[in-house]
């Protein structure tokens, strides 16, 4: 157990190894680590993070699809109503169309019965005349009784 | 063993004498292995033959085996760890980078546990001290012939392989830890501060030499209590390897030998970390009182 210069030359050695340990070897290595923890931590973030995002997803997806029926069951109401309406119009207006094809009728017939009662009068003063005419023979002046015939005829 | 015509008592004092190169003053007379003596006519720088000679070194004599160890211990430190740090990589750590984070991690968290002030120098001082320690403690598992047969082979007498088994070795390093201590001590609570700390505790101002005296046991008994807790660990445990050694050749001890060898290699393991572990952590411990207002 000889104390002597071993002991300082062990204190400088020392010395040299922990300077070394502080410049080389601790930062690089410790940097490293902390990035390392950094990463994971982020990545574990990340992975919170997405499945927090799917969790919306799903829950967006589910309201979409719930709003969608809506709407669909909303288009198809509305299209029912539509159809029945579109129906109902031109039951109407069927109906309406028949009326007014017969209004039409009726008048035509009016028109025709009048028209021939027309016919027929001035007809029948034709007639009367010439009846006449061959009753009276040429006792009667034309131009000077036709005012009285006419006025028969009209009265029919 | 070592030497073939060695008593057991040899034997031992033999494992127990480190390579020195020192200076023999003029006028000493060495004896060499035959027996003829001769007088040094002046004060020589040589390599010391025996114990004897190399305590008659004195302070100025050097244990190139406990240099020469720790220095390439240290180195290999320094080396493998610098390769990794070179390369290291925030990405997915293999081989033996997982190996230097474990223990950079283990470090780092233990110093953060204890030493709470700011101080980039604390956690590598730290890992230092543990590693290299380490290192040094667990060349005592190497079988204790193997290197000194080596090294007789290649013509060097001495060889003690275990650098923490020099108490120059391990209070080389408590000196340094000491002299961080009281730096640290100064640089926070000035010279003033700190020789109040000293001489106005535990008791009251008018007690002064009585605290002074204590204060100042308590502050030399760290570098101390760390020097020679990791030398006698270290040197006890080689000491029982040196025996269990010596049992080997004493006919049919050897099988014995082998066994109790193993039993003490596995417990041994134990002691040398913890050790570089004890060494490493008082270190931070200490400096961490340094930091701190009592």
């Amino acid at each position: 157990m000889n104390i002597n210069l071993t002991l300082i030359a062990q204190l400088i050695s020392f010395a040299i190894f922990v300077w070394f340990c502080r410049k080389y070897i601790w930062p690089p290595i410790v940097n490293a680590m902390a990035e390392r923890e950094q990463q994971i931590a982020n990545g574990l973030q990340a992975a919170e993070r997405a499945s927090a995002d799917l969790e919306d997803a799903k829950a967006q997806i589910a309201a979409e699809l719930e709003d969608a029926k809506q709407q669909a069951a909303q288009i198809i109401e509305q299209a029912n109503k539509r159809g029945s309406q579109i129906v109902e119009d031109a039951k109407e207006q069927a109906v309406a169309e028949g009326q007014r094809l017969k209004e039409a009728a009726k008048s035509d017939i009016e028109q025709e019965v009048n028209r021939a009662k027309e016919q027929l009068r001035s007809q029948v003063a034709t007639l009367a005349l010439a009846g006449a005419e061959k009753v009276l023979q040429a006792s009667i002046d034309e131009s000077a009784h036709r005012g009285i015939v006419d006025k028969l005829a009209s009265s029919l | 063993m070592a030497g073939a015509n060695q008593t057991p008592a040899e034997y031992i004092s033999h494992h127990l004498v480190n390579l020195t190169y020192g200076k023999l003053p003029a006028g000493y007379e060495r004896v060499d292995a035959e027996g003829h003596s001769h007088v040094l006519e002046q004060a020589t720088w040589t390599i010391a033959h025996g114990s004897q000679e190399a305590a008659d070194m004195g302070f100025m004599a050097i244990h190139l085996d406990t240099m020469g160890w720790s220095i390439a211990l240290g180195v290999l430190f320094c080396w493998s760890f610098a390769r990794v740090a070179k390369n290291v990589t925030a990405g997915v750590p293999t081989g033996f980078q997982n190996f230097v984070e474990m223990i950079v991690g283990f470090i780092d968290d233990n110093v953060k546990s204890v030493f709470h002030h700011n101080n980039p120098w604390i956690a590598p001082l730290g890992l230092t001290i543990f590693v290299w320690v380490f290192l040094q403690n667990l060349m005592d598992l190497i079988p204790v012939d193997w290197i000194p047969w080596l090294a007789m082979q290649m013509g060097v007498d001495y060889m003690k392989v275990v650098p923490s088994t020099d108490v120059n070795a391990t209070a080389g390093m408590a000196i340094g830890v000491f002299i961080l201590i009281l730096y640290y001590s100064i640089k926070q609570k000035g010279v003033g501060g700190f020789a109040a700390e000293l001489a106005f505790q535990p008791l009251p101002k008018w007690a002064m030499p009585f605290n002074l005296f204590l204060e100042l046991v308590g502050l030399v008994a760290k570098p101390i209590s760390l020097a020679l807790r990791l030398f006698g660990n270290l040197y006890a445990g080689e000491m029982v390897f040196i025996l269990i050694a010596v049992l080997s050749n004493v006919g049919l001890w050897i099988v014995l030998s082998f066994g109790l060898h193993f039993v003490w290699a596995v417990f041994h393991v134990l002691i040398i970390t913890l050790q570089a572990f004890i060494f490493a952590i008082l270190t931070v411990v200490y400096l961490a009182m340094a930091y701190d207002h009592h």
